[in-house]
């Protein structure tokens, strides 16, 4: 009896995998294949036509070296959208970083007045929706001439992004003995020095995750780089929005598949330390 | 003494600046706007006409309402239903079997993917012509795709509650595991050697054990899900809508008046959710002081 329940048991899981994983079979089989239709399970045809129609891979005859070199010179769309994608969320992180590492470092090792207020009014970006601050504040950015450039995308990205990077490195200094700190300056180190032998390596691992986790805040930005982009500012999550609205399943499954490419990848790597108690992964549900 | 004050200060004025005048300020001026304030259009005067005409007007009463309501149902279900599932899941993935870690990367693999990606998903899996209606067909359940249900743009928000569940089972699903990775299986063995039964086990043991997290991750979902736009607007219908979808609507409109309408209905939002928290808050400190 207890035997054909653990049996069920673990069919039930392997069931619950099938399920969660369809989505994924989807986006390969429509991005990979030709002339899908309904009712066929398996595919007739595989293709490469979706990725040829977005100009990342050369027709048949040209997929040479040079031929691949030549069409990702002519920049189209979608390589634009992903070097935006790209370097949005590299300087939004290391800039929230900057920020936040003075920040965190003294919520985290001192206590004063007023610190749960402060962590409150940080970590309120979390609670509320975006869309209850980006119609107000693109009123504002089009007054500041901050709309529809990428440095205002970059600036409203900081606000989903600065409370998470904030948390998750407060909770590094929280375990953080600054004694060593005087140690070296006591044994002759200089404060540049203290900060690149002591400090960095005591917080790298966790503000690695910290910066990875801002890197995909960033990533997954839909409403706030559409708003106050304005419509010049083309990233991939943008893209793929638009692709899936006017319904051609091909290429919005050819994009999603760029799209979900580094999520995947920090997954593998984060998965060791993104656990129920770090402050991060609360935003994995907001991504 | 000063000098730390001062240190204090000077380190906490960046991230505080940022939330200030981007967040707050977003905030402040969308809900000047929502009071009419538009001083783009020439219009100064402040009044609440804008959330009257939102809720009560002719026009748009229905729309509102039957949009709360859609919201509301949305959010709860989704919560819900995302919350059971991980915890069945989480339960039953305890145990050592066959390509368990393989497992165990499946049901996290949704926690980095964007909602955007998820809503997509949903498309191709549950539309009429999506490889479920393919699967059916195969087996002959189903002739035609139209015989397939609709599941996705439908009148029910059936889809936008599918893609929050798939989303939402694997953030459940992580807090939970390390939830019970970090009370061990003591707990449960004790009460089976009392004589518990196992759902004995699970109703007495386990699940007040995990309900604090569960319940603060529900909230999280919760909020996020009532205040979110990508879903409902790719998986959602024209009516009934969900509120955020119809601020954006009312916000991107050319008629600069309904702008004040759209704002009204993104406070409203705002304020839904933070009456949600608050309760929250309230709850959790009044069991605290309870105990």
């Amino acid at each position: 009896m207890n035997n054909n329940l653990k049996k069920i048991n673990i069919y039930a899981i392997y069931l619950g995998a099938i399920i969660l994983i369809l989505p994924l079979i989807a986006f390969f089989i429509n991005a990979f294949s030709f002339r899908w239709f309904y009712p066929q399970v398996i595919p007739k045809e595989l293709s490469l036509q979706a990725w040829v129609r977005l100009k990342l891979i050369p027709k048949p005859g040209q997929r040479t070296f040079e031929g691949f070199i030549e069409l990702w010179a002519s920049n189209p769309t979608v390589i634009k959208a992903l070097l935006n994608s790209l370097s949005i969320g590299f300087l939004v992180t290391i800039v929230s970083i900057i920020i936040a590492l003075p920040a965190a470092r003294v919520l985290g090792l001192l206590n004063f007045r007023f610190k749960k207020l402060i962590i409150f009014i940080m970590v309120s970006p979390t609670i509320l929706p975006p869309i209850a601050f980006v119609l107000g504040l693109n009123i504002n950015f089009i007054s500041w001439g901050f709309s529809g450039n990428y440095f205002g995308v970059c600036l409203v990205h900081l606000v989903p992004i600065m409370p998470y990077v904030v948390l998750t490195m407060t909770g590094i200094f929280a375990n953080y003995n600054p004694d060593f700190e005087h140690q070296a300056r006591t044994l002759g180190a200089n404060k540049t020095r203290t900060f690149l032998l002591i400090t960095l390596p005591a917080i790298a691992p966790g503000m690695v995750v910290a910066a990875l986790f801002a890197f995909l805040v960033s990533w997954s930005q839909y409403l706030l780089t559409f708003l106050i982009g304005a419509g010049k500012v083309m990233t991939l999550p943008l893209l793929v929005f638009s692709t899936a609205s006017s319904g051609n399943p091909a290429l919005t499954a050819a994009i999603s598949i760029i799209f979900i490419f580094p999520a995947i990848l920090i997954l593998f790597f984060t998965s060791k330390f993104v656990s129920g108690e770090s402050g991060a992964t609360s935003g994995f549900g907001k991504i | 003494m000063g000098g730390e004050r001062l240190k204090i200060i000077l380190s906490l004025t960046p991230p505080l600046l940022i939330i200030f005048t981007l967040f707050f300020g977003g905030i402040f001026y969308g809900f000047l706007q929502s009071l009419g304030y538009q001083p783009a259009i020439g219009k100064y005067e402040i009044n609440f006409s804008a959330y009257y005409n939102v809720m009560f007007s002719e026009r748009y009463a229905k729309l509102f309402w039957t949009g709360l309501g859609l919201n509301l149902w949305v959010s709860f279900a989704s919560t819900f239903l995302a919350a059971v599932f991980a915890l069945f899941g989480a339960l039953a993935i305890r145990k050592t079997f066959f390509a368990k870690t393989i497992c165990n990367f499946i049901y996290s693999l949704n926690l980095p993917m964007p909602h955007l990606v998820v809503a997509v998903g949903i498309i191709f899996v549950f539309s009429q012509s999506g490889l479920l209606a393919r699967l059916a067909s195969q087996i002959g359940l189903i002739g035609s795709p139209g015989d397939f249900p609709v599941l996705v743009k439908d009148k029910y928000g059936l889809g936008i509650i599918l893609a929050y569940i798939w989303k939402e089972a694997a953030f459940f699903f992580i807090i939970l595991m390390s939830v019970l990775q970090s009370l061990g299986e003591n707990f449960e063995e004790l009460a089976q050697s009392l004589g518990a039964n196992r759902w004995q086990r699970f109703r007495y043991v386990i699940l007040p054990l995990v309900m604090p997290n569960l319940f603060s991750a529900s909230i999280i979902v919760f909020a996020f899900s009532f205040g979110a736009y990508e879903v409902p607007a790719l998986l959602g219908v024209i009516y009934p809508q969900m509120l955020p979808v119809m601020a954006f609507e009312f916000f991107l409109n050319p008629d600069l008046n309904a702008r004040s309408e759209g704002m009204a209905l993104s406070i409203i939002i705002a304020i839904i959710v933070m009456i949600l928290v608050v309760f929250y808050f309230w709850l959790t400190q009044a069991k605290i002081r309870k105990d």
